[in-house]
C-alpha cells in the first residue's frame, strides 16, 4: 500500500508529462500555469540558493512541536477517559460537539490569546491533531477484551503493571492509527496558520509568492510541501512497521482465516 | 482446601427482574484432586469460576481457600480461559508470554524467569517455539502456551473454564492427556469446567453436576477409575460408561426442565 508499485509510478510520471504538455499549450494562462519542468527547476534553484530552507525548517519545527505535544497530551487524556467510564460520560457531549468543528476556526481565537507568533501556530496544530489521537486512544482502551483484563487480574497484576503490560500494549495499534491520521492534519494546520499570519514557513512562502506573482516559486514550494508530507508518512510507516510488527502479523493472519 | 459455600450470584439487567445465575452452589475440592463441573449450557459455570477466582463478587455465600475467604484474585490460584487467543498477549513472543506468569514475582532475575519459562514450555511440549508469536501457532499450541503461563507460577489451584471447548476432537484428546500428565507430575489441584460429560468423567476424580439456572449442585459423582487413564481402555470401562449414562440422564432431565 505504501510502497509505490511500478504501475503507480507510471501514472505519476504520466501526470507530470500531461502537466508539462498542457502548461506549454496554455497560452494566455501560461503565467499562472508554468510547466512541470520549470517548477522543478525553480524548486532546485530555491533549494540550492537556500531561499526555501529557512521556511522548511520553520514549518518543520512548528510541525514537530505541535505534533509531539498533541501526541503526549491526547494519548494521556485518551487513556484516562478510556479507562474511566464516568469521566468519558462527563466529557462525551463536549468532545462530540468540538470534534466535527473545522479546526482552522480556532485560529482567530488563538491569535487573540497568543498573538501571531509560533505559540499560536503550535497551539492550533495541537488542537487539531489531538482529536484523532484522543478518540482512537479512547476506543483502543475501551475495546480491550475483558478476557485479557481478567487474565491480568488472575495473575494479580497491580494497577500500574496492568496499565503498562496489558492496557498500553493492547491499545497501542489503535493509538498508532490515531497518530498516523494526525500526521497529515498537523501539516495542514501548520500551513494554514502560516498562511493566515506569519513571516516565515512554507505556508507563508506559498501565499507570499502568489501575491507577488512569482508563480513558479509558489508551485515549487507546494511541490516541496507534498514531498515533505510524503516523506513524513513514509518515515511513520517505517517506524510503525518496526514497532507494530506483531500487529501486522496478527491482522494478516486474521485476514487469512 | 477449596470450599465453596452457598454461593449465590445475581445480575441486575438494565430493566426487569434480577437474573439469578447461581442459586446456592456448595462443594469442596480437596488438595491434589481433579474435580470437574458439568451442567447444561448457560447454567452459570463461568460465573461460578469467576466468583471462585475472585474476579467477581458473589451476591451471597463465600469461597474459602485454605480456610481464608476469597475477596480478590488470591495468590496460588489461576484461572485459565477458553479463549486462549484473547488471553495470550499477541505482542509478546511465546517465551515472553510464559515469563509474564512470573514477572510480578519478587526476587527473580530475568534470566531465572526465562529459564523457568523454558522449562515449562518443555513440559507442555513447545520447545523450539519460544520466539514465535502466539498467533503463529495452532489453537491447541496456543492453549498449551496459556497452560505453561499458568503453571509456571506453580499454582496450588488451577481453575479451567472449558479450556478445550474450541479445539477440534483430536487436539482435545491430545491436550486432555497432556493435562493429566502435567497434573500428575506437578500435583496441582484442578477445578475443570466443561459441558462435555465424557471429558469430565475421563479427567476427574469427582464430577459435580449443576442444575439449570439458578444453578446448584444436583449430584456429586465419584469416578473410581484407575490412573493413568487411557483414551481407549478408560473410555470402554463399564464404570466409565455407567458414569457417563448417569450424568447424561441428569443433565437431560435438567434441560427438559429448563
Amino acid at each position: 500500500m505504501a510502497r509505490l508499485p511500478g504501475k503507480g509510478l507510471t501514472v505519476l510520471l504520466g501526470c507530470l508529462v500531461l502537466w508539462e504538455i498542457l502548461a506549454r499549450q496554455s497560452g494566455a494562462l501560461a503565467l499562472y500555469f508554468p510547466p512541470a519542468s520549470r517548477v522543478l527547476a525553480t524548486l532546485a534553484e530555491i533549494l540550492g540558493n537556500g531561499e526555501l530552507l529557512g521556511h522548511i525548517a520553520a514549518s518543520l519545527l512548528r510541525f514537530a512541536e505541535g505534533y509531539a505535544l498533541a501526541a503526549a497530551l491526547a494519548v494521556s487524556i485518551g487513556l484516562c477517559l478510556g479507562l474511566w467510564r464516568p469521566l468519558y460520560t462527563l466529557f462525551e457531549p463536549l468532545i462530540e460537539l468540538l470534534r466535527p468543528m473545522p479546526s482552522p476556526a480556532t485560529i482567530p481565537i488563538a491569535i487573540l490569546f497568543l498573538g501571531i507568533g509560533d505559540e499560536m501556530k503550535v497551539a492550533v496544530t495541537v488542537y487539531a491533531c489531538s482529536w484523532p489521537i484522543l478518540l482512537n486512544t479512547i476506543d483502543g482502551v475501551r475495546a480491550i477484551d475483558p478476557v485479557l483484563l481478567n487474565t491480568a487480574a488472575t495473575f494479580r497484576l497491580g494497577p500500574w503493571e496492568r496499565f503498562r503490560k496489558v492496557v498500553l500494549p493492547a491499545a497501542s495499534p489503535q493509538i498508532v492509527t490515531g497518530l498516523r491520521v494526525s500526521l497529515a492534519i498537523a501539516l495542514i494546520l501548520v500551513t494554514t496558520s502560516e498562511m493566515v499570519v506569519s513571516n516565515d514557513g512554507l505556508g507563508f512562502y506559498i501565499l507570499d509568492r502568489q501575491r507577488s506573482f512569482q508563480i513558479p516559486e509558489m508551485y515549487a514550494a507546494i511541490v516541496a510541501l507534498a514531498v515533505i508530507g510524503y516523506a513524513l508518512n513514509r518515515l511513520f510507516l517505517t517506524l510503525d512497521g518496526w514497532a507494530m510488527a506483531w500487529h501486522k502479523g496478527l491482522t494478516r493472519k486474521e485476514e487469512i482465516l | 482446601m477449596l470450599d465453596v459455600g452457598e454461593l449465590r450470584k445475581e445480575f441486575q439487567p438494565l430493566s426487569g427482574q434480577p437474573v439469578v445465575a447461581l442459586g446456592s452452589v456448595s462443594f469442596r475440592v480437596g488438595s491434589g484432586q481433579f474435580v470437574s463441573i458439568v451442567g447444561p449450557s448457560g447454567c452459570g459455570k463461568s460465573t461460578l469460576l469467576q466468583c471462585i477466582a475472585g474476579l467477581s463478587r458473589p451476591s451471597a455465600g463465600r469461597v474459602l481457600l485454605h480456610g481464608r475467604e476469597v475477596t480478590g484474585p488470591p495468590e496460588g490460584l489461576i484461572l485459565l480461559f477458553q479463549e486462549y487467543n484473547k488471553s495470550l498477549m499477541a505482542w509478546r513472543s511465546v517465551l515472553r508470554n510464559v515469563r509474564f506468569g512470573l514477572e510480578n514475582r519478587a526476587g527473580m532475575s530475568r534470566v531465572e524467569m526465562d529459564a523457568e519459562a523454558r522449562r515449562y514450555l518443555e513440559l507442555v511440549g513447545l520447545t523450539g517455539f519460544e520466539a514465535h508469536y502466539p498467533w503463529e501457532l495452532s489453537g491447541g499450541m496456543q492453549q498449551r502456551v496459556a497452560i505453561a503461563r499458568a503453571l509456571v507460577r506453580r499454582p496450588e489451584v488451577m481453575l479451567m473454564d472449558e479450556p478445550f471447548g474450541s479445539l477440534d476432537a483430536l487436539t482435545r484428546i491430545e491436550l486432555e492427556d497432556a493435562l493429566l500428565r502435567l497434573w500428575e507430575s506437578l500435583r496441582a489441584t484442578i477445578l475443570f469446567v466443561t459441558h462435555d460429560i465424557e471429558e469430565a468423567v475421563y479427567l476427574s476424580d469427582r464430577v459435580y453436576v449443576l442444575s439449570c439456572r439458578p444453578a446448584q449442585v444436583i449430584e456429586e459423582i465419584e469416578v473410581k477409575l484407575e490412573r493413568p487413564r487411557s483414551q481407549l481402555a478408560t473410555r470402554e470401562d463399564p464404570r466409565f460408561i455407567q458414569a457417563r449414562h448417569h450424568i447424561f440422564e441428569l443433565i437431560s432431565k435438567e434441560m427438559a426442565k429448563g
